[in-house]
């Protein structure tokens, strides 16, 4: 178990990179505390797996340092990082039996046969293949081998890290839930720190204590999932987490209050004159219908039922502006403007969010 | 379900067949039709049952020749197999180094065997052969037309040089379909190299490999242009393999019904030797797999 911080970290996957899109990660500084479970949450191709990788060592990178709490670990191997990983599709050692597969990373190191023993039951137990250990790996399904996988990043104790990158991607919807609340609860039973590499919202903010959102090779926004929601720091953060994401409309801020195409609108603080493309983001969570009155014009597109709520699509002079309306909520025919809560409207600049000079907020 | 049953599909087989019997049945047959026959000249046979069979299983010659044969093969494929799986792993893994790796080892593959044998022949001469006149030169007695060692030695060498690029080739492919992750996995889980090579690379491997064991003792076992073009089957009849053997007994002495009763046996166990090892092969799979 170990505080890992990254220094001035930067890779690039060419060997003579010049521009900035020659990175897969852009340079970073970041601290992930001991103990703690992350989750690493971006879309695809955002560098999230480089990073894992650089952490495990697998990947080397271009320029800057990593360190397990005070010491300089970039040059050593992942074997000597003493780090453990679950990859996105199973790697299980198909010719040999689960057992034994349980029991490779510590026989490698020679364990005592005695206790392979015994953590191998306990880890068999974990992930419920207590009947299946005598058994080869090579005829097992695909949630079987990375229920394995899973099992073999677990089975040592003394690791500094357990990285996971997407392992539930080949497992079954109703498995998922149970093996991330099993990964949850043994984090809370042994304390490692853990990093969860995904592209599922859910999955991330389910299984973590902190989410790290990455976008284009740089970390974006490090948060409770109540902070990526209420005060996401980046329109990317906006936009990936929420379903639908937020609403984003182009404005000028003056204090309190935006202007959107000549339609003022309130907000929750005093914003002084923010430079730069200007962007109000406000979740379709508090965005609230009427059929008259104040508001920002809008023309209703489509509802969409989901089931527990109605997504209700809006169309501002070719914006789209999504509301969430309660699932026995009438929809009025004749929609013809939304408008905002105040507080959850936030302001930002080049897509990063601006802070409130004051705020009423807080104090709320 | 009923199904629809037309038997005009037969035709669709027909021109297979008719080509398969022109290239393979009906030479057979003749075969078969020599070896239940005798024959004293003017075209008159007449019938002599099993009787060719059973003097060939009787005689020496033929088990002396198959023991060489097996020896061969034996030997060639203890040498080939790991070779090429060594190979294999130290090769290139992508770009042009990889590209230009695969082009020299796919020349000897492409060299007509009789241009094979003549290679060797030459370069195993000790009067102006490189191999030969430099073993000479360093005091070891090498020479392939009167030593049984030296001869043995030019084959065997000569086979692995022809043949086990196709086994590297083959265990290259197996090795190339394993996903990264693998390895990544394995560096994680600290495991040694022969680990590796034990639990990941030869497992995923094993599949191309059986093709290869396969491809290479049913070319083996049938080998006969390159030792007749280098030894002939001498000194004596140190490297009278299988196939030189039965050329000797049906074109040298015209013994028609013996080579036909050796022609079938010859590929009866050729047939048999390969099915056994697939299906052990396949066996030891399926077993695995449950």
């Amino acid at each position: 178990m170990a505080k890992i911080t990254l220094d001035n970290l930067a890779h690039s996957y060419l060997p003579a990179p010049k521009g900035p899109e020659d990175w897969a990660l852009k340079e970073m500084n970041h601290v992930w505390g001991d103990g703690e479970a992350y989750a690493l949450l971006g879309a695809s191709g955002c560098g999230k797996s480089t990073l894992l990788n650089i952490i495990s060592g697998l990947v080397h990178p271009s320029q800057g340092r990593i360190l397990f709490d005070d010491q300089d670990v970039t040059a050593q191997t992942t074997a000597a990082r003493n780090i453990a990983q679950v990859f996105q599709f199973p790697v299980v050692y198909d010719t040999i039996t689960v057992r034994d597969n349980l029991a490779f990373p510590l026989r490698n190191r020679r364990a005592p046969a005695q206790y392979v023993a015994e953590r191998v039951q306990s880890i068999a137990q974990m992930i419920g293949m207590e009947d299946t250990l005598d058994r080869k790996a090579r005829g097992l399904t695909a949630d079987a081998k990375q229920k394995i996988s899973l099992g073999r990043g677990m089975v040592r104790e003394d690791v500094n890290a357990l990285l996971f990158d997407e392992p539930l991607t080949v497992i079954d919807p109703h498995m998922k839930w149970e093996l991330r609340t099993q990964l949850k609860a043994l984090h809370h039973e042994f304390g490692h720190t853990m990093i969860y590499v995904t592209h599922d919202q859910t999955e991330a903010l389910t299984f973590a204590d902190k989410v790290v959102v990455m976008h284009d090779g740089r970390v974006v926004q490090v948060g409770t999932p109540e902070e990526l929601f209420e005060r996401p720091a980046h329109t990317f953060v906006g936009y990936f987490i929420g379903s639908p994401g937020m609403n984003l409309l182009d404005a000028q801020v003056e204090g309190d209050r935006a202007i959107v195409d000549g339609t003022e609108i309130p907000l929750g603080a005093d914003y002084g004159r923010p430079g730069g493309r200007v962007q109000i983001g406000v979740r379709p969570e508090f965005v609230s219908l009427s059929t008259s009155g104040a508001g920002l014009p809008v023309r209703l597109s489509r509802v969409e039922d989901v089931g527990r709520h109605k997504v209700v699509r809006c169309d501002h002079e070719g914006t789209q502006i999504n509301a969430i309306a309660a699932e026995g909520a009438e929809v009025p025919a004749d929609l013809s403007r939304v408008e905002f809560v105040p507080d959850a409207v936030n302001v930002y600049s080049d897509d990063w969010r601006v802070a409130p000079k004051t705020s009423n907020r807080e104090a709320a | 379900m009923d199904k629809p049953v037309n038997q005009k599909a037969w035709l669709l087989v027909l021109p297979v067949l008719v080509l398969v019997s022109f290239s393979a049945i009906i030479p057979l047959m003749t075969v078969v039709n020599y070896s239940v026959q005798d024959t004293f000249g003017q075209n008159q046979f007449f019938w002599s049952g099993l009787t060719w069979f059973s003097d060939m299983l009787a005689s020496d010659r033929m088990w002396d020749a198959l023991a060489r044969q097996v020896a061969f093969s034996l030997i060639i494929l203890a040498i080939e197999v790991p070779l090429g799986i060594i190979v294999a792993i130290n090769m290139p893994k992508s770009g042009v180094k990889a590209s230009v790796c695969l082009v020299l080892m796919s020349l000897p593959l492409l060299i007509p065997w009789n241009v094979v044998g003549t290679i060797w022949q030459i370069f195993g001469r000790t009067d102006i052969g490189l191999l030969g006149y430099t073993l000479d030169a360093v005091g070891i007695d090498f020479n392939y037309t009167q030593g049984f060692y030296s001869a043995w030695a030019t084959l065997i060498v000569m086979d692995v040089w022809h043949w086990t690029s196709l086994v590297a080739l083959l265990a290259y492919a197996g090795l190339q379909s394993i996903p990264g992750a693998y390895y990544q996995a394995a560096k994680i889980d600290q495991a040694s190299r022969w680990a590796v090579f034990r639990y990941i690379e030869l497992p995923k491997m094993s599949g191309v490999l059986t093709i290869a064991i396969l491809l290479r003792f049913m070319d083996s076992f049938k080998i006969y242009t390159e030792p007749f073009v280098v030894t002939g089957g001498g000194p004596g009849n140190a490297t009278t393999l299988l196939s030189i053997d039965l050329v000797k007994m049906a074109l040298g002495q015209f013994d028609l019904g013996k080579a036909g009763a050796f022609s079938i046996m010859y590929f009866l166990v050729i047939l048999l030797v390969s099915w056994v090892f697939y299906t052990v092969m396949t066996n030891l799979d399926k077993r695995d797999g449950r």
